[in-house]
């Protein structure tokens, strides 16, 4: 078996995501389940620039693998994006 | 975060925005249907509705309560001139918009579905007034002898029995806020304490803060002199380090900043010593008296504890003379999560405005500082710990504790012996009702009127 699948989390901590949400994400990397838990690294961001244009109507944003933007992010959507990784990762 | 404080914020950071940039007055009117558009999936019954609310949110963000809109028809850019006038803040600090509220039924305890008639009865046993008979294999309650004690809850093995809140009434400590005679909630201003639960608890957000947020952002644009004052409560509360968000502060436009935390040193010294003054004098209690929604709450509702309650002026309140004096030219205005502030702040020369930590997000957010990558210098003169650590329930006796260390000026009097309230409901009244009577332990009583002091209040950012 090939380097077991890692994946990053950015949380985003600009302000715009934080006011918008984002400080309600820390508790995320507790509740990653067991299958997850030492794959993701799970870290915070300055703006990651995507509310910019005054698009902050889908603040808080996060980013996984620095190309997949959940936005409107919650912990639970954030972690049906990342159990979807793990599988595309697994193929 | 729910829809109520999403919703909230996203017109907050809209308004200031537009404000800063110079053309709310063209954009104020349409912000509702903006945000509401036809198509969208209304929150409330209709798109209508939740514009309504939005324009009396506006209200509210500029300092009026739909209880001063005497023309349905008049515009918002209207009120909007009014308030850079200085015409607004001409009523209570909260606003109840009856337009929002859901007219929720009296707060009771009713059986449900999940009732099974069991054979064991608990609750008929348990309750006091024999309310509780079984009628066709199913508890009844009988309306006119319940008194709403929730014992039969409390033993029911199925959970059958619930209590319908009405959330507002329910989460007021002080019994000031109900239904009237049209069954739409209205507060009695002879009771309330500006404690803000009601306006965290309604889940209508019918319950708003009248606010100042227009005139302090009229001077900021203005680039009149403003000294922001920041409530020790601040920590956790904005990505980043203080330093960093005080760097925030200056690019938003104040022209000095200071920690409410040092006003919070100079409260703990002069409270260590008037508790021995005290007690020198042959006083049993001493309250402290540095949330402001306790000091109305011992006014209005128990007076004998009056003159139990501390004199020592509060953090914001000795924050206020420093920066008077540092920046006679400025505008102040004191940041932090309290409504209550804003009415101690009324009566306070030295406090111009008040500003919440929700709205100080806005204006960050509004203006695209991104505080968490900011360069930030360290503080020049940072407030004590002990004092940053005042917002925290029990914080105000750690820090008295610290202050008097061992000593005792006088061996014939009693050490403190502290005591602490960490958030006001009807039982923690009755408990201060108790103390006035002398009927507790303690010597030293800390109140705070939010869960966790300070750093829990209703218009905190990150809770
Ligand atoms: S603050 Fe999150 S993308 Fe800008």
């Amino acid at each position: 078996m090939s380097e077991p699948c890692k994946m990053k989390v950015e949380i985003c901590l600009g302000t715009t995501c934080y006011v918008l949400g984002s400080f309600r994400l820390s508790a995320l990397e507790e509740q990653l389940p067991p299958e997850l838990a030492d794959r993701v690294e799970v870290a915070g961001a300055a703006c990651l620039g995507l509310c910019k244009d005054r698009n902050y109507g889908k603040a808080p944003f996060v980013r996984i693998n620095g190309n997949r933007v959940v936005d409107n992010a919650t912990i639970e959507k954030v972690l049906d994006a990342l159990k979807e990784e793990l599988e595309k990762c697994n193929e | 975060m729910n829809n109520a404080e999403r919703t909230r914020r996203e017109l907050m950071i809209r308004m200031i925005r537009d404000f800063l940039d110079g053309n709310l007055a063209e954009t104020i009117d349409r912000i509702p249907v903006e945000m509401r558009p036809r198509s969208a999936e209304p929150a409330r019954c209709c798109v209508y509705k939740d514009r309504a609310m939005l324009k009396y949110r506006l209200m509210a963000l500029m300092g009026f309560g739909m209880e001063e809109e005497d023309d349905e028809t008049r515009p918002l850019r209207s009120y909007l001139a009014d308030a850079l006038a200085g015409k607004n803040h001409t009523a209570p600090v909260l606003s109840v918009c009856t337009v929002g509220c859901h007219g929720c039924v009296d707060s009771h305890v009713q059986v449900s579905n999940a009732c099974v008639g069991c054979f064991a009865r608990p609750c008929v046993a348990s309750c006091p007034r024999q309310a509780i008979s079984v009628v066709n294999q199913r508890s009844t309650i009988d309306r006119s002898k319940c008194i709403n004690c929730g014992k039969c809850m409390t033993v029911c093995p199925y959970h059958a029995i619930i209590r319908n809140p009405l959330p507002c009434e329910d989460a007021c400590p002080v019994g000031a806020i109900g239904k009237d005679e049209d069954g739409l909630v209205k507060i009695d201003f002879d009771r309330c304490i500006y404690c803000g639960k009601c306006f965290r608890s309604c889940p209508f957000s019918t319950i708003m803060e009248r606010s100042s947020l227009i005139n302090i952002l009229d001077a900021l644009r203005a680039r009149r002199p403003v000294t922001a004052m920041v409530a020790p409560s601040v920590t956790d509360q904005f990505p980043g380090t203080i330093d960093q968000l005080f760097a925030a502060l200056r690019l938003a436009g104040f022209s000095s900043i200071m920690e409410v935390a040092l006003g919070a040193e100079l409260t703990t010294q002069h409270e260590a010593a008037e508790f021995f003054e005290r007690m020198a004098r042959g006083d049993k209690l001493m309250t402290s008296s540095c949330c402001p929604a306790w000091v109305e709450a011992a006014r209005r509702h128990i007076p004998e504890i009056v003159p139990m309650v501390s004199s020592t002026p509060s953090p914001m309140a000795y924050a206020g003379q420093l920066a008077r004096k540092a920046h006679p030219e400025a505008l102040t205005v004191f940041i932090g999560p309290c409504i209550a502030k804003r009415r101690e702040a009324q009566k306070d020369p030295n406090v111009d405005y008040v500003m919440t930590f929700e709205e100080l997000g806005a204006l960050l957010a509004a203006l695209e500082i991104d505080v968490i990558s900011l360069e930030a210098p360290p503080l020049e003169a940072p407030a004590a710990s002990y004092a940053r650590n005042f917002a925290r329930s029990c914080g105000v006796n750690q820090a008295i504790l610290q202050e008097i260390g061992d000593s005792k000026p006088d061996a014939e009097h009693p050490a403190i012996d502290e005591k602490f309230i960490n958030g006001l409901d009807r039982k923690s009244m009755n408990l201060l009702k108790m103390y006035a009577k002398g009927k507790l332990p303690g010597n030293f009583v800390e109140v705070m009127a939010c869960t966790g002091g300070c750093v829990g209040g209703p218009c905190s950012l990150a809770r």
